[in-house]
């Protein structure tokens, strides 16, 4: 038996590798990829509550499923504006791509 | 939820080559190098999932996630090019390590703490049967807007990475 406490400390592990990730890269698709990483930690958290908790109504698997779409459409959008952005300023770095800024 | 000793050391094997695989996403200086422990590393989720009796999710996450987004990433990294010098630490080196770290206590400790009212027998015989019917019983609607974001995900990117003419 799997313990759920275990399973947490894993995803957290995960989430804060994930924020690191997020703080230290320059790279927008770098960011990108550590974001993903912080998805599966919460969707693992998801997933243990799910089964470990009232597994009849199986909440947390759907919404497992839902954060599954919501991460797939996120990345769709977001390779498709770095690449518009590298496209104009020939380059994916984000310290750089300041257009916005007045 | 599996149990035995099997279960529990594949448990083990999957989590170190999570985190593993997710340090180096983390650390890799070549951008190429870190889509590839990406994938290993949403392999190994996907093994997780498995174990944790929701099948039907790791054969997502395996198509999503290693099929789509591996791939996506990878397109992305090819297509913008110098991805050996552009990968750089940025200032914020010392304030990350310090935030992810206290983030990471927080979270092992409460975690460990709380006293999680855990079912002793759980896990599915079936997930696939129970997701199929929570959505389109209980969680009809926010499927159905899942699938609109989807599309207006698609037709904005497509939109968006096709340029002037």
């Amino acid at each position: 038996m799997i313990p759920l406490d275990q399973v947490l400390v894993f995803s957290g592990i995960l989430f804060a590798l994930g924020v690191y990730g997020v703080l230290t890269r320059r790279n927008a698709i770098a960011i990108l990829m550590s974001v993903e990483l912080m998805l599966t930690a919460v969707n693992t958290n998801f997933i243990a509550f799910g089964v470990f908790h009232r597994p009849s109504l199986a909440v947390g698997l759907v919404f497992a499923v839902f954060v599954i779409t919501v991460a797939a459409a996120e990345v769709g959008l977001a390779l498709a504006i770095i690449l518009r952005i590298y496209r104009q300023r020939t380059t994916a770095n984000v310290d750089e791509v300041d257009i916005l800024k007045w | 939820m599996l149990s035995g000793f099997g279960p529990v050391s594949a448990f083990w094997l999957l989590a170190v080559l999570a985190v593993g695989s997710a340090l180096m996403v983390v650390v890799a200086r070549n951008l190429l190098h870190a889509v590839l422990w990406l994938i290993l590393h949403f392999v190994a989720v996907a093994g997780l999932f498995l174990l944790m009796t929701a099948e039907f999710l790791a054969m997502a996450q395996v198509l999503v996630y290693v099929g789509a987004v591996g791939v996506l990433v990878l397109f992305a990294v090819m297509l913008t090019p110098s991805p050996w010098s552009e990968n750089t630490e940025g200032r914020l080196g010392g304030v990350a390590v310090l935030l992810g770290g206290c983030l990471a206590a927080v979270l092992i400790f409460v975690a460990a703490r709380t006293p999680w009212a855990q079912v002793t027998a759980g896990g599915f015989a079936s997930t696939a049967q129970a997701i199929g019917r929570a959505l389109i019983g209980r969680w009809a609607l926010p499927f159905e807007i899942a699938s609109v974001l989807l599309v207006v995900a698609m037709i904005g990117s497509i939109v968006l990475a096709r340029g002037e003419d």
